[in-house]
């Protein structure tokens, strides 16, 4: 499989990938695929009703990884891909999936990603997904990512996501289902500028006894960009549930935090945190007595909030 | 050599405006200068002139013969002025390490990154890698606030009571630290502070009372004044 120089690029962004990656992997390339590699404990196969794959890993696999990114550069392409991970008793595994975007051309770019995770009992997944985009032309880009998760007795699943930078316009849906004993941990970073939009709702059931949900967003908003984020956590069993949500907002920028949550069983503790606010000045002010400029300390100071 | 000439800050209030600093007039050339006075006096007013952070209403501020009033806080640290905050800034996602790199200005290893750390009495592994958000107590941001100004080592280190905020097991190894910062450095400390054992390290101390200097002078001829008398305690407590 050979790689262009912009395919390269995004994938660097992307998934810190420089060339084909090791152990499985699934790589996108205008809605077309691109390359693909399968172990002995992971495979991954091809939907026959509706363009997406899906993905195995055998019960008690350790160790191993998976990488499916999406690399779009044909101006005027709406990609809409279902991928579904199964993720066998037992097993501990990595998932890193991406997204990027290079539209040079005048016509909207889209990707839609529609993921569904069943995490079998006992399995544990890390799933890091990182959205970018480039390119001078007109057009839009666009990415809408679906997230449906569904973890099992004991399941634990960790999901890191963060789109930092060119993604003009984003509709995140994510839904998770917790039973007993589950745990699931979401940390998002986002930094919207210019005139982009970014819409990012999460609706999180805690079904099972015992289980546990904490989500963390990060976010920053400059120019004239709108962040708006809904945290919704049920509890719905004996359970314990946290959200934080996290803004800066800077320039002519909006920022809308709604957090909901709703206890349907007495046993469910809940607890949400929110705050919006500019950079504090004296921040700024510190930052300028070691000898950088305003800009250079605001820079800093972001690029600290979103690590 | 800083030089302060003639500096005066009114502020405004409820009734107008109320001032601040009058007139005062210092020259900086010794290597350890303590500034010592009542609360409220306009110690640490004067701290945030020197540095850039508020613009004097009238009076000039030279340094090495150069006037840098009409300067910016960034202008001025670059041409060697550093400033250590009363109440040290909690930054959330920047580390212990990122801050001292920051202020050394260059390329900083995890060895000297620890090394600055360790000056300042803290075990540099356990900190070094930390945020300097609110987990981090007043004392231990106080001392990361210290070691920020010997990564940067310009010819000017300003402390606004370095002591304020720090307990006592951590302030006896604060004047270790002072003692031999006065031995290293090549410029002058300027440290605003309260506290006899910090002026017993000065060469000059300057008295600040009402927004004016009371006094200053060699500290062999004003700390015995400030402590003498009958009303030594009384005198000091005052100061």
């Amino acid at each position: 499989m050979a790689l262009d120089k912009i395919q390269r690029d995004l994938l660097a962004e992307i998934a810190d990938l420089h060339g084909v990656p090791e152990g499985a992997y699934n790589i996108r390339s205008d809605g077309k695929l691109e390359g693909r590699n399968t172990t002995a404990n992971i495979d991954i196969v091809t939907k026959g009703d509706k363009p997406g794959i899906d993905i195995y890993v055998k019960p008690g696999t350790k160790n191993e990884s998976v990488h499916i990114p999406v690399i779009i550069e044909q101006s005027g392409l709406k990609d809409l891909v279902y991928n579904d991970f199964h993720i066998g008793e037992g097993a501990d595994v990595t998932i890193i999936a991406g997204c990027g975007i290079n539209n040079c051309g005048n016509q909207d770019s889209q990707h839609d990603g529609i993921h569904s995770f069943y995490l079998d009992r006992n399995a544990r997944l890390k799933y890091v997904e990182k959205h970018y985009a480039d390119g001078d032309g007109k057009g839009g880009k666009i990415m809408n990512p679906t997230t449906h998760i569904e973890l099992g007795e004991g399941a634990y699943m960790e999901m890191d996501t963060t789109q930092i930078k060119g993604v003009d316009s984003t509709e995140r849906v994510t839904t998770a289902k917790l039973g007993e004993r589950a745990t699931l941990i979401v940390r998002e970073k986002l930094m919207t500028h210019g005139e982009q939009t970014s819409h990012s709702e999460f609706t999180i059931d805690l079904d099972g006894d015992d289980s546990s949900a904490n989500v963390i967003s990060r976010g920053v908003a400059r120019d004239k960009s709108r962040q708006v984020l809904v945290l919704r956590i049920n509890g719905n069993a004996r359970c314990y549930g946290h959200s934080e949500c996290d803004n800066i907002v800077m320039d002519e920028s909006y920022v809308q935090a709604i957090p909901e949550i709703t206890a349907n069983s007495v046993e469910a503790s809940l607890v949400h945190e929110a705050a919006i606010g500019k950079i504090a000045g004296e921040q700024i002010t510190k930052l300028m007595t070691l000898g950088l400029t305003e800009a250079e300390a605001e820079e800093q100071i972001v690029a600290g909030f979103l690590k | 050599m800083l030089e302060l000439r003639h500096i005066s800050y009114a502020a405004a209030d409820e009734d107008g405006e109320k001032e601040i600093l009058n007139d005062i007039s210092l020259a900086v050339s010794e290597r350890f200068v303590a500034i010592t006075g009542p609360n409220g006096g306009g110690k640490s007013t004067l701290a945030r002139i020197i540095a850039g952070i508020i613009k004097p209403t009238s009076g000039s501020i030279i340094l090495d013969g150069e006037d840098i009033t009409g300067l910016g806080v960034t202008e001025r640290a670059r041409k060697g002025i550093s400033f250590a905050f009363q109440q040290p800034v909690r930054f959330k996602g920047i580390t212990v390490y990122d801050l001292l790199r920051l202020a050394s200005g260059r390329k900083l290893t995890v060895g000297e990154a620890c090394d600055y750390l360790s000056r300042v009495g803290m075990c540099a592994r356990d900190y070094v890698n930390r945020e300097v958000n609110a987990s981090l107590s007043g004392g231990e941001l106080k001392r990361i606030e210290i070691a920020t100004i010997l990564a940067r080592g310009t010819k000017l280190s300003i402390f606004d009571e370095p002591e304020a905020g720090i307990d006592l097991w951590s302030f006896s190894n604060l004047i270790n630290v002072f003692e031999k910062m006065y031995e290293e450095i090549n410029g002058s400390i300027l440290i605003i502070s309260h506290q006899e054992r910090i002026l017993e390290i000065a060469d000059k101390i300057v008295v600040i009372a009402a927004g004016r200097i009371s006094e200053q002078g060699p500290k062999d001829e004003i700390l015995p004044r400030l402590m003498g008398g009958a009303g030594a305690c009384g005198r000091l407590a005052a100061v």
